[in-house]
């Protein structure tokens, strides 16, 4: 029978701030010590208080905003109690009745086009430790924890219920990456912990039955395998109901190597974690003026500018999902046009998807974008051919470099003068009467050898579709 | 309200992880409902249009520039651990429940 | 100076002394150690001493002032007020490199790695820091019977509390082996152990000094606030730790009132109380009030009245509420505060056979002592599933009502609540331990200026069967200076009175060790 799934996404993410959400310790780098990233505060210690950072919070309204949803008037801090190791104070403070940012909505295009998944809440909270776990030489096993994780600001967003396939739960995952990324709130790595995506999942005979018990799915390590597990997830319950079982309410772990979920937790026993307002911290009013400003910082979010890429520039839903999903490739596409608003769209995003992306991706240094622009401003107007393009694209990003002094000092220019093309032509055909003879003779690849001819005898600068067409009169005479 | 219950009392103790034994639980059990018995009549008290003041002094909350200061040193961080193993602290195996996040 | 009056002396004087060279805080520091090391084994109010440490601090403050005089008057004057005068600090204030037990098993070796904001900033005042007093286990306590450490006994009798929580303090102070102290007041803990040992104490108004690096019972209700043997040297010592802090979101940006330095005092002080309007609330004469309380109160505020004062008698309705809502809100927030205390970063552990679990359970079940205990199951409890509304919502409105009781009383006008601070004198040791409730109830006429987050001051005002009675004035948010300054015009008025001359016991005749 058919199955229809619910899936629900949670996913934790860590700010891009300097230092931890309560206290001024820096965020851990690779390669730093254990615990060497620790105060009083993020340790925990007998008398230790919080203090906000106030960039993390700027950051999450600004996500707020950017996924219309609303600020709180004020907004508090909750504890929420429970005890682990990986958890120095016994409690995290995070937020429970007044997140600072509730009710927005995500567009999310997957192969079956484009769907929109409603944003429950956003909320501010901190990590914990780390724990790794050893076994001594004394056979006995046991935790070890490096506190510098502790308190590193951390951003919650929870959907609501509104995913139907483990596609679009991927696609949620990469589209509200590629947001936090372009508004600069967050860089979202999920391969090295920045980003933790955990999913509920369950299934249900018809789009209008009641929700079915669900599972919490964890340890997703790549958007793959968020689509991949989920994908297994409703795959298991699928072949659990049918084969007369029940579902457990329960938390499922990913296995990467076997491609399968196994059970981490059997059924909660009803955390009570006993939430109250954080009396160490007083309430924050989020000032109008304050989130005002916050909201006009906002950058074009992705959805919008996909939007306006095919609307209004034209380009192909293709190129424009491409551009935009590389915030460094729509950086340099849309300085390139502030640079030169004449260039072509078509000709600009191409180059961009191409030639820029692929040097970006072998580690070349950011081209100049005024200077790129000249280059692509250059090509699109013929200015220079394509191979002359891409050779000075080459130079450019070696550092300071003048395009249009470069195409005027060398003699770049493109000659597309109708009559230096026809001696050129001329002439061509004079030093080769076999290539006449070859296509009196019905050999059409004739003509691509004398173009090929006159373009060496250029050194290029021929405008190889011109030259063509005279050929095709001069050998037709 | 009615009387806490032994079981409660094991309940909450548990939630509290406090280790306590059969003596001192049930010596807990009656003192906690002989001081509850000195809440009651805060039910009686009409709250029905009064907000709840979780602090009555209430700051504007300073908000920290995000801007790092040193951490302590390794050595100080961990002066007081009971148990270390190199630069981590050291405890006893997680064999049991409630991780979150 | 020398001896005697050494020990005796108040800040204020000891400063005079200091400027004009007629003593040294080197002296002083050393006669203050010599009547510890005669009397702490019988008075209990030391945990720790910094011999080594003080005495260098006092050489140093000696060598300010030697320059400063060689250099003026003026470079006199600049020097911080507290240069050289030796403070004692609750065991519950972190300063760096010394232990911090907040007088619990359960932090017995800690080391504190850092200094709590009030520390720092009375070693940057030049203070002489001679050590940490003794407390009930997490300032939970009315007796300082609650110590995991020892019994400090009261300086007036020995054989009776010094109340609590911050009984060390108070104790070191009355028995003049400090002139000034720190304590911290949650739901009265400064102001009743003043009242018990016959000295002033205030709790300032809620942010009004730093939490930062204190260990912290209840963060909405907790204020640190000195103790000391004059208004005037109390205000000198709040002056020096109060202020803004960036380590505490809680602590006030309203400027500290520059008054108190520069208290009234004499007949200036006295005749400050002409006009003033007190406010009598008659719910603090409580059921179980002793007779002789009642008298010294009554007779405080009758002074006050013959000198001008304006007394009216008013009602605060919600008092009856108030050490119900204390004991729910007070230990729910502490609950989470101790929780922090597992064994895993510091503090006494103790494995529990096998995981983790039980070496939660058992540190915690162990490391606690059973007030402690006690208040961590009624917290967890009022915040558990199915009861936070029926209890620790419901405190937190009816503390919403508390507050506006006393906004009713400024806003008509009033200067200051006249109140008893404890509804008895000293109990005997055991008194009130088989019963909590009868315990709490020391608090009730204190609880509820924390739950409304006001300052106040307990001042001696006579004594009652031989013991120390205090009166208590609570004041609008941020009018400790006004508050103080009342106290002085009632230590004026008082100056004379035959109770003035009675002093504690002579613990040196009592002998006893070294602490
Ligand atoms: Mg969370
Ligand atoms: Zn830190």
């Amino acid at each position: 029978m058919t199955w229809h799934a619910v899936i629900g996404i949670e996913v934790h993410v860590q700010l891009r701030t300097v230092t931890k959400m309560f206290c001024p310790c820096a965020i851990p780098a690779e390669g730093d010590l254990p615990n060497s990233k620790t105060c009083p505060t993020c340790l925990g210690l007998p008398g230790a208080l919080p203090v906000p950072n106030k960039a993390a919070i700027e950051k999450v309204l600004a996500v707020g905003a950017a996924i219309g949803a609303a600020a709180p008037a004020t907004t508090i801090w909750d504890r929420k109690n429970y005890f682990y190791p990986d958890l120095p104070k016994g409690y995290q403070i995070s937020q429970l009745d007044f997140p600072l940012a509730e009710h927005g909505t995500i567009e999310v295009t997957t192969s079956a086009g484009t769907s929109r998944v409603r944003i429950r809440r956003a909320h501010l909270e901190e990590d914990t430790a780390r724990l790794r776990h050893e076994k001594g030489s004394d056979g006995k096993r046991s935790s070890l924890i490096d506190y510098n994780r502790s308190g590193v600001a951390l951003l919650e967003i929870v959907t609501e219920p509104d995913i139907r396939d483990a596609e679009t739960a991927r696609r949620y995952a990469e589209e509200l990456r590629l947001l936090l990324r372009t508004i600069g709130a967050a860089d979202a790595e999920m391969e090295n912990g920045q980003m933790r995506v955990e999913a509920n999942v369950s299934i249900r005979p018809s789009e209008d039955a009641p929700f079915g018990t669900r599972t919490e799915v964890k340890n997703m390590n790549s958007f793959r395998s968020v689509e991949k597990a989920i994908a297994f997830e409703i795959a298991r319950q699928a072949e659990v109901l049918e084969s007369g079982g029940t579902i457990t309410q329960e938390t499922r772990g990913w296995d990467e190597s076997s491609e399968t979920t196994y059970t981490m937790r059997a059924k909660e026993n009803s955390h009570d974690y006993r939430y109250f307002p954080e009396p160490d911290l007083p309430p924050l009013a989020i000032d109008p003026a304050w989130l005002a400003g916050i909201v006009a910082s906002i950058p074009e979010i992705p959805s919008a500018r996909r939007a306006r890429y095919v609307e209004q520039l034209a380009l192909s839903e293709y190129d424009a999902a491409v551009l935009v999903g590389e915030p460094r490739a729509a950086a340099l596409f849309e300085a390139s046009r502030a640079a030169d608003a004449t260039i072509d769209a078509k000709t600009l995003a191409n180059w961009v998807t191409g030639e820029y992306l692929r040097a970006a991706n072998e580690g070349a240094a950011e081209p100049d974008p005024v200077q790129f622009a000249a280059l692509i401003g250059a090509v699109s107007r013929k200015e220079i051919n394509g191979t002359t393009g891409k050779e000075l694209f080459a130079e450019l990003l070696g550092g300071s470099f003048d395009v249009r002094a470069a195409i005027a000092e060398r003699g770049l220019g493109q000659i597309s003068d109708d009559g230096a093309l026809k001696k050129l032509a001329s002439e061509v055909l004079a030093a080769n009467p076999q290539a006449l003879a070859d296509w009196k003779a019905g050999k059409q690849q004739a003509m691509g050898f004398l173009v090929g001819q006159a373009m060496k005898a250029s050194k290029g600068r021929g405008d190889a579709a011109q030259l063509g067409t005279l050929f095709k009169v001069l050998l037709d005479a | 309200m009615s009387d806490l219950t032994r079981a409660e009392v094991e309940r909450v103790a548990a939630l509290a992880r406090l280790g306590l034994t059969s003596d001192e639980l049930g010596k807990l059990q009656g003192d906690l409902n002989l001081i509850l018995e000195q809440w009651a009549h805060l039910a009686d008290v009409d709250t029905s249009s009064v907000p709840p003041s979780a602090q009555t002094i209430v700051q504007a909350m300073p908000l920290r520039e995000d801007t790092a200061e040193p951490s302590l040193a390794v050595d100080d961080a961990l002066q007081n651990a009971p148990a270390r193993s190199g630069d981590f602290v050291r405890v006893q195996a997680i064999l049991s429940e409630e991780a979150d996040g | 100076m020398s001896g005697e009056s050494l020990r005796r002396a108040t800040a204020a004087e000891l400063r005079a002394a200091f400027q004009s060279g007629a003593a040294t805080s080197r002296a002083v520091t050393d006669e203050l150690f010599a009547a510890i090391e005669r009397e702490d084994g019988v008075l209990g109010a030391w945990l720790h001493l910094r011999h080594e440490e003080a005495r260098a601090e006092a050489d140093r403050a000696d060598a300010r002032y030697a320059t400063a005089r060689a250099a003026g008057t003026a470079a006199l004057n600049e020097l911080p007020p507290l240069l050289g005068v030796p403070v004692a600090l609750k065991d519950l204030v972190n300063l760096t490199g010394t232990p911090t037990t907040a007088g619990s098993r359960i932090l017995e070796g800690y080391i504190s790695p850092y200094d709590a904001t009030i520390a720092a900033r009375l070693k940057e005042a030049g203070a002489v820091i001679l050590g940490k007093t003794n407390m009930d286990e997490f300032a939970m306590g009315s007796s300082t019977e609650f110590s995991a450490y020892k019994k400090t006994v009261n300086p007036w009798a020995t054989d009776r509390v010094p109340g609590g929580s911050s009984g060390g303090s108070s104790a070191a102070v009355a028995a003049f082996h400090a002139p000034l102290s720190i304590g911290t007041d949650t739901g009265g803990s400064i102001r009743q152990p003043a009242s018990l040992t016959g000295i002033v104490g205030m709790k300032p108004t809620y942010g009004r000094v730093s939490r930062y690096g204190i260990v912290a019972f209840a963060s909405s209700l907790d204020q640190v606030g000195p103790f000391a043997r004059t208004a005037q040297d109390a205000a000198l010592l709040l002056h020096a730790i109060a202020g803004a802090d960036a380590h505490d979101a809680t602590s006030s940006r309203s400027p500290i009132d520059a008054a108190l330095l520069n208290l009234p005092s004499g007949d200036a002080a006295a005749s400050a109380i002409r006009g003033k309007r007190f406010a009598l609330p008659k719910e603090y004469f409580v059921a179980g009030m002793e007779a002789g309380v009642e008298r010294a109160v009554r007779d405080a505020v009758a002074a006050l009245e013959a000198a001008g004062g304006i007394v009216e008698e008013v009602s605060l309705p919600t008092t009856e509420h108030a050490l119900a809502t204390y004991y729910i809100v007070a230990p729910a927030e502490a609950s989470a505060n101790l929780a922090r205390y597992d064994g895993i970063r510091y503090g006494a552990s103790k494995h529990g056979g096998g995981d983790l679990l039980n070496g939660y359970l058992e540190t915690r079940g162990r490391g606690f002592g059973p007030e402690v205990r006690r208040r961590i199951m009624l917290g967890t409890y009022a915040l558990s599933a199915g009861y936070y509304d029926a209890y620790y919502v419901k405190a937190q409105k009816v503390r919403t009502l508390i507050a506006r009781d006393f906004d009713r009383i400024w806003a008509a006008g009033f200067d200051a609540i006249v109140a008893p601070t404890s509804p008895q004198v000293a109990w005997k040791f055991g008194a009130k331990m088989s019963d909590p409730v009868s315990m709490y109830l020391a608090d009730a006429c204190t609880l509820p200026a924390n739950m409304a987050g006001l300052p106040g001051v307990s001042i001696p005002c006579g004594l009652s069967e031989n013991l120390p009675v205090g009166l208590q004035l609570i004041g609008k948010p941020w009018s400790e200076a006004e508050l103080l300054s009342i106290s002085a015009g009632y230590e004026a008025l008082t100056a004379t009175a035959a109770w003035r001359a009675v002093a504690p016991h002579d613990l040196a005749k009592l002998g006893g060790g070294a602490a």
